[in-house]
């Protein structure tokens, strides 16, 4: 009965289907208000499924010299790792009794693998450009993580423990973390960090669309290239949703605050649409001075007014 | 209708190839993406990579140089692909049909599937043009 359980809400709620549908729709927002910021009209509501049924129904081209196994399993790869975070999130902000002690470690690793499965797939994949994009994917993996991580420590010290449980009960009885002046400066590194995550303007470096012509994921064709444009769609979907859980009071589905949750995920995605709209591509060494240096120096700030109770 | 048929008809990307043409069609491709005429509207993106393509847009005459890149651009791109030929220069060779360099329009090597006449075709015309593409499928 538990194992089903597990599965059901592994395949479906909250898992694969769930996190898939509301995350090609988050990808609809973001061409919809970057269609708007741009006074045009923008695509309609059902385009990105539009997108994944047509190239799913297309040939897979395999280029010549590539590892054709590594460069065909890895996406999935990515994508069952997504899936697992997504899951874990939900089931803690549904039912706070699943957490486990050190589980935002575990979502922070399963995190980082659909980018490694990128950086794998882009280096099977036999192209030069691709390889390029690899090189800075992993770069820029290494720049972003580590005040990513000093960011959610901040909430993790304020919690007292390193569990979502305790995150979120500390939340509800003291106020969101974004109430406090550490909160609220570890929030904004956290942003940063995830416009990083997902590859968004101004830190789309490994992508490049007008250097590298879409760099790591340029050999995907057909249904490989839709799972892998769903992998960054449910990625875009989880950033969100691990923030709201981290710095934002959680996710609740009973009253009112079915309606406070959904604002609360629209504000952070359309933050992170502006600011992609608004900033032009850094180069990769300024991208990782500026993860090492300023927001580096900021997380640590957050962490030393936590310490000191602020 | 089959699923997928309709979901390609939602969502041409179109890859853009200059095969010798003189930038003044390139323009107008770009014109079609702008507020004013936003094919966006229609699913209709230019992407970076001939493996993401569902459309090969080819505007230019053929030169002796881009012959056998363009063959092999054909040849890599993931089936189902339509190709259109772009301009006056594109569907007849236009002004440089007696050049040195010149081997032909591009419908002696490759199936073109619709024509966009004009020098250069207005945004107008390459809407409708699409249109018809997609409505002959």
């Amino acid at each position: 009965m538990q194992t089903a359980m597990y599965i059901f809400s592994y395949l479906i709620f909250p898992g694969f289907l769930f996190t898939a549908v509301i995350g090609l729709l988050t990808t609809w927002i973001d061409r919809k208000v970057t269609a708007r910021i741009q006074w045009r009209v923008g695509p309609p509501w059902y385009q990105p499924f539009a997108d994944t049924v047509k190239l799913l129904g297309k040939e897979v081209v395999v280029p010549a010299g590539a590892r054709r196994t590594g460069f065909l399993l890895v996406p999935v790869i990515g994508l069952a790792a997504a899936t697992l975070a997504s899951m874990i999130l939900w089931l803690v902000n549904l039912n706070p009794s699943t957490s486990f002690v050190g589980d935002v470690i575990v979502v922070i690793y399963i995190m980082t693998i659909p980018a490694i499965a990128m950086i794998l797939g882009a280096s099977a994949s036999a192209n030069p450009l691709g390889i390029i994009g690899a090189s800075r994917e992993m770069k820029l993996l290494f720049a972003y993580e580590l005040p990513l991580v000093i960011s959610v420590i901040t909430t993790v010290y304020k919690a007292g423990s390193f569990s979502f449980e305790s995150i979120l009960t500390h939340q509800s009885q003291e106020g969101v973390m974004l109430g406090s002046l550490s909160g609220v400066i570890a929030f904004i590194v956290a942003i940063f960090c995830g416009q990083a995550k997902l590859t968004f303007v101004p830190f789309d470096i490994p992508e490049a669309e007008t250097e590298l012509a879409g760099g790591s994921h340029i050999e995907y064709s057909g249904a490989a290239l839709a799972v892998v444009r769903l992998n960054m769609a449910m990625m875009f979907f989880i950033i969100p949703v691990f923030f709201i859980t981290v710095f934002w009071g959680g996710i609740a589905f009973t009253g009112w605050r079915i309606l406070t949750s959904i604002i609360k995920y629209v504000v952070i995605v359309v933050i992170m649409v502006l600011i992609k709209n608004t900033n032009p591509r850094v180069r990769i060494d300024h991208a990782v001075r500026f993860f090492w240096g300023p927001m580096f120096a900021l997380s640590v700030v957050a962490m030393i007014l936590a310490f000191l109770g602020y | 209708m089959s699923l997928t048929l309709k979901a390609l008809k939602k969502s041409p990307w179109v890859f853009h190839v200059n095969t010798g043409a003189c930038n003044n069609c390139d323009i107008e491709i770009l014109d079609c993406l702008t507020p004013r005429f936003d094919v966006e509207r229609f699913g209709i993106i230019l992407v970076g990579s001939i493996r993401h393509a569902d459309v090969l847009l080819i505007s230019g005459p053929v030169t002796k140089n881009c012959l056998p890149r363009i063959k092999r651009l054909y040849e890599q791109a993931p089936k189902p692909i339509k190709v259109v030929a772009f301009g006056a220069c594109g569907c007849k060779c236009g002004i440089f049909r007696d050049g040195y360099n010149i081997v032909g329009p591009i419908d002696k090597y490759i199936p073109v599937d619709a024509y966009i006449p004009g020098c250069p075709p207005k945004p107008e015309t390459i809407i409708s043009g699409i249109v018809k593409v997609l409505s002959a499928l």
